[in-house]
């Protein structure tokens, strides 16, 4: 589990990889929290192509995270989920909040 | 194929680190049933929910046991049994309405809905004081019969 954040003028990218869980949630959220509170971005993407496996805690990472930029007037945009990464997201409200977009719309490769 | 039933058991301390083994642990096991990734995938999703329920609210300030037991029938159903001898739920049903949750933060109130949506059958049982068991109830079709098996549920 990692993640690497690249801030490109207003624009926050956190590439999040390996397993998310409630175990090494709090290591995520702290990393992206501090890329927040750093640059302040207009949008926040957060980007779940290189994640292998993940929980209901991947909602709450998200919800946190949304919740979190709209303070500094943010949005989220969530990229590359997986078939099951994108039914969890799904059974929560969250689409009515951040935008869901897939790899190609994204514009990156998996 | 399978041809003979099968039963593990774990007992793990509530230490969140456990998160990973207990699906690993059991996804390991139900591999024998030869399941597609998605359906091992559906099991190790619904495991890692339960575990961390335990971790979570049924042991919130102490170290407890998790007792895990799987099963695989000769059919290919795989039964996961996750116990603790927790706090309990006082409201098994409320507890089970998707987004409603006792902790703040980011917990996003979706255990028992993500633990209903990725298994068949979702039994819970729980008393105050005692603990909570819940399990996992799951037909294996396998690759091939894939095909076969009744459409997956559309979001």
């Amino acid at each position: 589990m990692a993640v690497k954040i690249v801030t490109n003028g207003s624009c926050v990218t956190a590439y999040i990889e390996g397993e998310i869980d409630h175990h090494n949630a709090p290591a995520l959220r702290e990393s992206i929290d501090s890329a927040i509170e750093k640059s302040r971005p207009k949008t926040l993407k957060l980007d779940f192509g290189g994640v292998s496996f993940m929980d209901s805690s991947g909602v709450g990472l998200v919800m946190g995270r949304y919740k979190n930029a709209a303070r500094y007037g943010g949005e989220v945009e969530v990229l590359n989920l997986s078939r099951s990464a994108e039914r969890i997201m799904k059974l929560s409200a969250l689409e009515n909040f951040v935008r869901f977009k897939k790899s190609a719309e994204a514009g990156r490769m998996n | 194929m399978i041809n003979t039933a099968n039963e593990i058991k774990i007992t793990l301390t509530s230490r969140s680190v456990n998160e990973s083994f207990s699906r690993a642990a059991i996804a390991a096991f139900v591999s024998q049933a030869d399941p597609t990734v998605e359906e091992l995938n559906d099991i190790k999703t619904a495991v890692s929910e339960a575990v961390t329920n335990c971790i979570v609210h049924a042991y919130p300030n102490t170290h407890g046991k998790i007792y895990i037991t799987a099963s695989i029938s000769l059919a290919g159903k795989v039964l996961i049994r996750i116990r603790d001898q927790g706090l309990g739920i006082e409201d098994v049903k409320k507890a089970r309405e998707p987004l409603y949750t006792t902790l703040g933060g980011d917990r996003a109130g979706l255990g028992f809905s993500v633990m209903e949506s990725f298994s068949d059958k979702l039994y819970v049982r729980s008393k105050l004081g005692k603990g909570t068991t819940v399990t996992i109830e799951k037909q294996i079709w396998g690759k091939l019969k894939a095909e076969k098996a009744p459409k997956a549920q559309e979001s």
